[in-house]
């Protein structure tokens, strides 16, 4: 059965995309969620690390056409959590050969420049101060927008929040090719495991 | 002057003191700016859950530095977490006090601790209280019909 991408240039547009923020603090869950609510995101928000991957192991389970709605568009985590690290899961996500081509971004209340530049070392796509801001989203949204209906790779944009001005940016290969990506293999196993809602 | 304009006009000194005076800072009008009709109840549940929040995270803090050993990590991933909320909300005086407490924290000393604790205590019950009576204020405004002043 042929997996039906919805990262097609031509349908991304009129889609809603689909963020999940992650956030051990119930009050940042709240206001995260209502941000990207405000600025018509469609939204699920976990406490953790692992229960973000665990909803990205159903989403990537479940892909087919009927559930195109789960597919995630653009993960915002916090830093700082207990368990699993934000820069953990940015680790395993990009670690990860179905999950990698999703953005994350990382949020945290601490400026720390080692600490950024690792990050986005590592393949963040930004990294955001908290409080969060509904401008912060809205050029988050602008970003995401234009990297999927234009194909690139979400490195290749130039907006970066960072706080030096050197280019110690990791160059990838560029590629104008298609985004929808060969290596992203449809579903193999016969027995899809229950869909668990965390 | 008619009821309505009287509970505006001390809504709007209520909420312009708290900002002259620091208790509050612009991450609270960005709260009050996501609060629209298909939820007029945000800004309650946001401060109503960092109050809720605060007295644990408050008594936690007792808790451990009341040990024998004080384990200051614990002691600091408390106050980073209240650090974290107040500034979520625009707590701003909380969030400094919290500031100065993790510096104690890192220097493991404990009567900057202790200080600081008593200190976050105070602001936080200043901060309720000021917040409970200005949310109070745009309740009242609203039952009488009006509607509540933007502070920018």
């Amino acid at each position: 059965m042929e997996t039906t991408m919805n990262h097609q240039i031509t349908s991304s547009k009129s889609q809603q995309l689909h963020v999940l923020a992650v956030d051990d603090s119930n009050i940042d869950r709240k206001i995260i969620e209502k941000l990207l609510k405000v600025s018509s995101f469609k939204v699920t928000v976990v406490d953790s690390g692992s229960r973000a991957l665990e909803y990205l192991g159903l989403e990537e389970n479940t892909n087919s056409t009927q559930f195109d709605d789960l597919k995630v568009n653009l993960i915002m985590t916090d830093y700082s959590m207990p368990g699993m690290t934000g820069f953990e899961l940015l680790k395993k996500i990009k670690n990860s050969s179905t999950l990698k081509e999703i953005p994350v971004v990382i949020m945290s209340s601490e400026n720390i420049v080692t600490r950024i530049d690792r990050c986005l070392e590592e393949g963040a796509e930004e990294y955001l101060l908290k409080p969060v801001k509904l401008s912060d989203v809205r050029r988050l949204k602008d970003s995401i927008l234009k990297t999927e209906n234009m194909g690139m790779k979400p490195m290749e944009s130039n907006n970066r929040k960072r706080k030096r001005n050197d280019d110690r940016l990791p160059v990838l290969p560029s590629s104008l090719s298609c985004h929808i990506n060969a290596s992203m293999s449809p579903p193999a196993s016969p027995q899809q495991p229950t869909p668990k809602l965390c | 002057m008619d009821a309505v304009s009287q509970l505006q006009r001390q809504f709007v000194e209520h909420a312009t003191s708290l900002y002259r005076e620091g208790y509050l800072d612009d991450q609270f009008t960005q709260l009050q700016k996501l609060q629209d009709e298909s939820n007029p109840d945000f800004v309650v549940e946001v401060v109503t859950l960092f109050f809720e929040d605060s007295e644990k995270l408050l008594n936690n803090l007792a808790t451990a530095l009341q040990q024998e050993s004080i384990d200051y990590k614990q002691v600091d991933a408390h106050v980073h977490q209240f650090k974290g909320s107040s500034s979520s909300i625009g707590a701003q005086r909380v969030k400094n006090v919290c500031v100065v407490f993790r510096n104690y924290c890192d220097e493991k000393n404990l009567d900057g601790c202790l200080v600081c604790l008593q200190q976050a205590k105070n602001e936080y019950l200043l901060v309720r209280n000021k917040l409970e009576a200005l949310l109070n204020l745009e309740q009242q405004i609203l039952q009488a019909g009006g509607s509540v002043p933007m502070i920018t």
